[in-house]
C-alpha cells in the first residue's frame, strides 16, 4: 500500500530502485488517489494516462505544454488547444523517465493569487476545503499536500510558486531567472516568468530542480549554469548570515499568527548557528507591488496579443476579422485577463508610457540594487511568504487590489530576478504558514541547505490534519 | 487617477477586446482604482536611473547556425479554426468594417 498523502519522492525513489513498487504502481496509486479526491480539491483540470516512464510520477501546471494532452492555461481561450510539441520543462520529466499523472489548475494565465480566476472553477485548499490553495498555482500545491502528486512543477511571476506552497503547507521554488526553460509555457509577463518545482521537502525540490535547469537553445533567456545542484544534507546553519527587512515589521497586514510563526522559525534557525540580522529593503516594500502591476499587464498585454482566433483556440465568427478578432476576444478573456491586458495596453500607450511603463522599470532597477547591497551584507534574506494563512473562497475574489496585495513580500525579489524558495514554518490557526528564504543570483544551492537545515528542526508535518 | 469611459472604451479598441456596456462600466471603476495605487511610482525622481527591462546582464545569446526539423503543415495546422489548403482562413479584413 502506497501512502501518497506521506511519501516524498526520494522514498518513492528508493521504492523503485529496491524493486518494491513498479513505476505503474505509482502512477496508478497517485491516479487512484486523485480519482478519490479531486471532486473535492479540484487540484487537477485533466489525468494523464501512464505513459511507460520508470520514474517518479509527477504533476505539471496546465501553463506547460504537453504534446497531445490539452493545455489550457485555466482559460477558456484555449479550450480544446492540444499541443503539438513539448515545452522543454515537459520534455526534459520525460526525459528523466517521470510519468504525467495530471495537469494542474491555475488562475487564467497564471494571473492570481488564489486560483479563483480558473475559467474551471477554483482548486481547494487540502487543509480546509473553504479556503483557496492561493495561487496561480494552487492546483500543483494542493495536489502535492493532497497526496495527489508526490511533486509537481509550477510557474511563478510575481508568486505563483511560493505563495501557492505556503498557503497549502509544501516547498517550492522559484528559480533565478534564466535558469529554466520557458519553452512551451504559456507566457504571462516574459521578463518575469519562471518556471519551479513543488514538493513535500528541500530534498525532492533540489532533484526536480536539478532535472528541468540548464541552458535550452530554444529560449535565448535561459544560462549556463554556474555550479551544480548539490542534494543539502548539513542539519547545521554554521556561518550563514540571514538578513530580515527591517520593513517587514511595519507592515500591518501580516497577521500575527503568521508573524509568530516566523519569529520563531528565525529563532530555530538562530539555534542552528546561523547569525541574525537586519537589512534595509524600503523600496521593495513601498513600490514593488506598484512596480510589479505596471510591468507585468503591460508584459502581458503584448503576450496575450496572439490569441486572436486565427491559428489555434476557439473562434467566436463575425463578419470581419475586426469584429471576429475582438469578439472572440471578449468571449475567451475572463475578467482578471482582461484588467490586465486593459491596464498593460493603457500603461502602453502613447503619452503615459514613459510615466508609467517606463518609471517602473527605473523603480526595477533600483530594486535589483538594494537586494544586491542586501545580499552582499547577508547570505539570504527571509520574511513569511504570505501575510496571512489560506483565505476563504469569495473573501477577496471582488477585489482586485485586495488579491494583489497577497504578494507584497513574493513580488520585490522576482523583479529583482532572485531565487525564492517557501518551507512550511508552522501553524497558524490549523493552517499552514510559510517561511519565504531569499538568495543571490544563481545561488539556489544556498537556499538548498538553509531550507533543508531548517526543515528538518521544524519537523513540520505537512499532511493536513483532516486527512491524517 | 480617474479615467473615463471614453478612455476605457479607446484603450478596448487598441487592446482588440469588443467590451459589452456592463464591462465597460466596471473597468472603468476598476482600472482608477489599480491606476491610483500604481502611480505611486511618480512619486520618485528617477532621471538618472536606468531602466531595466531583463534582470540578468546578458547582450547577446549566439547558437550556431543549424537546420532542425519544423514542425509539419498538419501540425501547424492542428488546432486551427478554420484551415483552406495551407492557409489559415478568416473573416474579410475589408468590406464595411469601420476604421478605427
Amino acid at each position: 500500500m502506497i501512502d501518497t498523502l506521506r511519501l516524498t519522492a526520494e522514498e518513492a525513489l528508493g521504492l523503485l530502485e529496491r524493486g518494491e513498487v513498479s513505476a505503474a504502481d505509482l502512477h496508478g496509486a497517485y491516479t487512484a488517489a486523485a480519482e478519490e479526491r479531486n471532486d473535492e480539491l479540484h487540484a487537477y483540470l485533466r489525468l494523464v494516462d501512464y505513459d511507460g516512464g520508470a520514474g517518479v510520477p509527477i504533476a505539471l501546471k496546465d501553463v506547460i505544454s504537453t504534446k497531445g494532452v490539452e493545455t489550457t492555461a485555466g482559460s477558456k481561450i484555449l479550450a480544446g488547444y492540444t499541443p503539438v510539441f513539448d515545452s522543454t520543462v515537459a520534455a526534459r520529466v520525460r526525459a528523466a523517465g517521470l510519468p504525467v499523472i495530471g495537469k494542474t489548475n491555475t488562475d487564467e494565465f497564471a494571473m492570481g493569487s488564489s486560483t479563483e480566476n480558473s475559467a474551471y472553477g477554483p482548486s481547494r485548499n487540502p487543509w480546509d476545503p473553504t479556503r483557496v490553495p492561493g495561487g496561480s498555482g494552487g492546483g500543483t500545491s494542493a495536489a502535492v499536500s493532497g497526496g495527489l502528486a508526490p511533486w509537481g512543477l509550477g510557474s511563478d511571476t510575481g508568486g505563483s510558486i511560493k505563495q501557492p506552497s505556503a498557503l497549502c503547507g509544501n516547498v517550492g521554488l522559484r528559480p533565478t531567472y534564466g535558469t529554466v526553460s520557458r519553452y512551451g509555457i504559456v507566457a504571462f509577463a516574459s521578463s518575469l516568468d519562471q518556471i519551479g518545482p513543488v514538493g513535500k521537502t528541500v530534498r525532492d525540490v533540489a532533484l526536480l530542480y536539478s532535472i528541468i535547469a540548464g541552458r535550452d537553445p530554444h529560449d535565448s533567456t535561459t544560462v549556463k549554469m554556474p555550479e551544480h545542484v548539490h542534494l543539502p544534507a548539513s542539519e547545521t546553519l554554521d556561518g550563514l548570515r540571514i538578513g530580515i527587512p527591517r520593513q517587514m515589521w511595519d507592515l500591518t497586514a501580516i497577521e500575527p499568527g503568521v508573524r509568530a510563526s516566523f519569529e520563531a522559525a528565525i529563532e530555530t534557525a538562530r539555534s542552528l548557528g546561523a547569525e541574525i540580522g537586519e537589512c534595509d529593503l524600503p523600496l521593495s516594500f513601498d513600490y514593488g507591488m506598484p512596480c510589479y502591476y505596471l510591468i507585468a499587464p503591460a508584459e502581458a498585454s503584448s503576450n496575450l496579443a496572439r490569441y486572436d482566433g486565427v491559428r489555434y483556440g476557439p473562434r467566436v465568427d463575425a463578419p470581419t476579422y475586426r469584429e471576429m478578432v475582438e469578439r472572440t476576444r471578449d468571449a475567451g478573456f475572463g475578467d482578471e485577463p482582461k484588467r490586465r491586458i486593459m491596464l498593460g495596453t493603457y500603461a502602453l500607450s502613447a503619452g503615459y508610457y514613459d510615466a508609467y511603463y517606463g518609471q517602473a522599470q527605473r523603480v526595477r532597477t533600483l530594486l535589483i540594487h538594494e537586494h544586491r547591497e542586501a545580499l552582499e551584507q547577508f547570505d539570504v534574506l527571509a520574511t513569511p511568504t504570505s501575510p496571512t494563512v489560506a483565505f476563504p473562497i469569495g473573501d477577496k475574489a471582488s477585489d482586485p487590489l485586495a488579491m494583489y496585495a497577497c504578494d507584497v513580500m513574493t513580488i520585490p525579489s522576482c523583479l529583482a530576478g532572485l531565487p525564492g524558495l517557501n518551507i512550511p514554518s508552522g501553524l497558524s490557526e490549523g493552517l499552514p504558514v510559510g517561511l519565504q528564504l531569499i538568495g543571490r543570483q544563481f545561488g539556489e544551492n544556498t537556499l538548498f541547505r538553509a531550507g533543508h537545515a531548517l526543515e528538518q528542526a521544524i519537523g513540520f508535518d505537512g499532511v493536513p490534519e483532516r486527512l491524517r | 487617477m480617474a479615467i473615463d469611459r471614453e478612455t476605457v472604451l479607446h484603450v478596448a479598441r487598441l487592446a482588440r477586446l469588443d467590451l459589452r456596456a456592463d464591462e465597460v462600466d466596471r473597468l472603468t471603476d476598476e482600472l482608477g482604482a489599480i491606476l491610483d495605487a500604481v502611480s505611486k511610482v511618480a512619486e520618485l525622481d528617477l532621471a538618472d536611473v536606468p531602466p531595466t527591462s531583463h534582470p540578468l546582464d546578458l547582450v547577446n545569446v549566439w547558437d550556431d547556425d543549424e537546420p532542425i526539423p519544423s514542425l509539419s503543415l498538419d501540425e501547424v495546422f492542428a488546432n486551427a479554426p478554420e484551415r483552406e489548403g495551407d492557409l489559415f482562413r478568416v473573416p474579410p479584413t475589408h468590406g464595411h468594417e469601420e476604421t478605427a
